[in-house]
């Protein structure tokens, strides 16, 4: 199947491609792909997915498969988490970083098997990942790398409703899938790998299935929720979601220049668990305590924060914000950067820089929403 | 996705701003299209203390409006004294989504020159504007 570059076009459209257009979806360019950015209103399907339950296509993400008697040994090193920890059809949350500490990438590592891995990498980055990924295993022939990007697809069904009404399109027990894990099964009749897992901050599941098959996926998931008003949701409330939520985006609050410990996710770098790349440089930084720290704010005056706009403090530049909008569920204007780290209480008042104008903010504690856990 | 509508009573800029005149009286606002293409507004920047006393240029910046994904600039397309400012648009910047034309309106102006209205567009030269890209 020929997923490339369609003749007289430069980006890539997933499986699901004509469903988002027959259900209206306004069309945007994300690192390479046609994506749908919303369907009807950003802030409306943001709700959904907070209230009851969303379903986003995030096939345009990459999935490499790790395999061979070095498996575990080869990935162990190449990441900073624990992978020898993980459990057949557990997953973790980590990076990929250079010897010098900086993140090329973040994604998530499931053990399917023995010596059965698969990385799940963000769609801008998977060509920079696949070639940095073959370039460390080179003359390592216990090592077997796949790249299964293009003929996996993924579906993110997210929310609070969302365990009960997939538990009506499954036989697998979704109950006895905790979170970040996963399990082999069937949806609707489609083969999947049902994952716990979700970048909202709700409840919700990740299902890996053949690319062909995703508009038959798809269509199941939405026809049975359709009398609890499930909507399908774009990259816009994916980035409110993710915000509220404070999770990183790779680009924004993660990039070569960042360390994880600056973005404080020290919590997935493992020094205890032996050696791997970028160790002795993340030591470092957590010892001597990162120059710089990621932080929330939220606005006080009246304005939205964005990308790139600078933060002030003392009368001097301390910082930048990464990531920036309006907060649908707390009803805020909210935004994510680094400060120098004498700045980075919560509390501290800040000021950002909107067009010129110096507008008054506070740096908060992340997650700016948590969900209520039954 | 709902079809957009461009009364035929307005003018129009190529800001996408429209104009309603009643007398040596504008109203002006944004246009269905532009707010379609913003989404959802969470926040309108008008000139709140000048009513009465600020002025308005034609093509100039008069305000910023911001929606979930994306800020924006606010061009007048006529000058002259601002009169009103929209109030409601304060707290409730979504009525420049729901009602752009109506509700939504942003500022009345005492025209300074009404023969500016002469650069503007009738409705179908804007949605011929519109169709032709730019």
């Amino acid at each position: 199947m020929d997923m490339s570059a369609q003749p007289g076009e430069s980006l890539r459209r997933t499986s699901l491609y004509d469903v988002h257009c027959a259900l209206g979806a306004r069309m945007v360019e994300f690192n390479g792909w046609q994506m749908p950015l919303q369907y009807t209103s950003i802030i409306e399907e943001h709700h959904a997915v907070r209230r009851r339950a969303g379903l986003f296509d995030v096939s345009h993400m990459g999935e490499f498969r790790v395999t061979g008697a070095g498996a575990q040994d080869f990935l162990h090193w190449l990441v900073p988490n624990n992978i020898k920890r993980l459990a057949v059809y557990q997953g973790l949350y980590t990076q990929l970083c250079r010897p010098d500490g900086g993140t090329i990438d973040d994604l998530i590592v499931y053990r399917m098997g023995e010596q059965d891995y698969l990385m799940i990498v963000n769609a801008g980055t998977m060509e920079k990942d696949w070639a940095w990924i073959n370039q460390q295993a080179q003359g390592r022939d216990d090592v077997r790398l796949q790249n299964v990007s293009l003929e996996t697809a993924l579906i993110a069904f997210q929310g609070p409703l969302a365990a009960e009404l997939l538990q009506g399109l499954t036989s697998t027990d979704l109950d006895a899938i905790h979170y970040y894990h996963c399990a082999p099964g069937q949806v609707a009749g489609v083969t999947c790998v049902i994952s716990r897992t979700g970048y909202t901050g709700e409840d919700g599941f990740e299902l890996f299935h053949t690319w062909e098959e995703a508009p038959r996926l798809w269509n199941a998931l939405l026809e049975h929720g359709q009398s609890a008003q499930v909507l399908p949701a774009g990259l816009g409330a994916r980035d409110t979601l993710r915000l509220e939520a404070g999770y990183c985006l790779y680009g924004h609050e993660l990039t070569e220049e960042i360390t994880p410990i600056e973005a404080g996710l020290g919590w997935t770098v493992k020094f205890d668990a032996g050696d791997f790349i970028g160790r002795d440089a993340l030591l470092r930084v957590k010892e001597q305590g990162p120059v710089k720290r990621l932080i929330g704010i939220e606005m006080l005056d009246r304005g939205v924060p964005r990308a790139g706009y600078e933060l002030f403090a003392d009368g001097k530049r301390v910082g930048v914000l990464t990531s920036g909008t309006f907060g649908p569920t707390v009803q805020k204007n909210i935004g994510m950067g680094y400060v120098d780290t004498a700045y980075a209480m919560p509390g501290t008042r800040l000021a950002v820089d909107i067009r010129g104008r110096r507008l008054a903010a506070e740096v908060v504690k992340l997650p700016f929403y948590k969900r209520l856990k039954r | 996705m709902a079809k957009l509508h461009y009364p035929d009573d307005l003018k129009y800029s190529e800001d996408h701003e429209w104009v309603r005149v009643q007398g040596d009286e504008a109203i002006i606002g944004i246009t269905d299209y532009a707010q379609d293409e913003l989404g959802d507004v969470v926040y309108v920047d008008l000139p709140w203390d000048e009513a009465g006393k600020g002025e308005v240029r034609q093509f100039a910046r008069f305000g910023d409006i911001e929606s979930v994904k994306a800020t924006s600039e606010l061009q007048s397309p006529v000058s002259g004294q601002i009169v009103r400012v929209n109030e409601e648009l304060r707290n409730k910047p979504e009525l420049v989504n729901s009602d752009p034309y109506g509700a939504g309106w942003m500022l009345a102006v005492k025209l300074s020159d009404p023969t500016e209205l002469d650069k503007l567009m009738d409705a179908d030269a804007y949605q011929s504007f519109l169709k032709g890209g730019h």
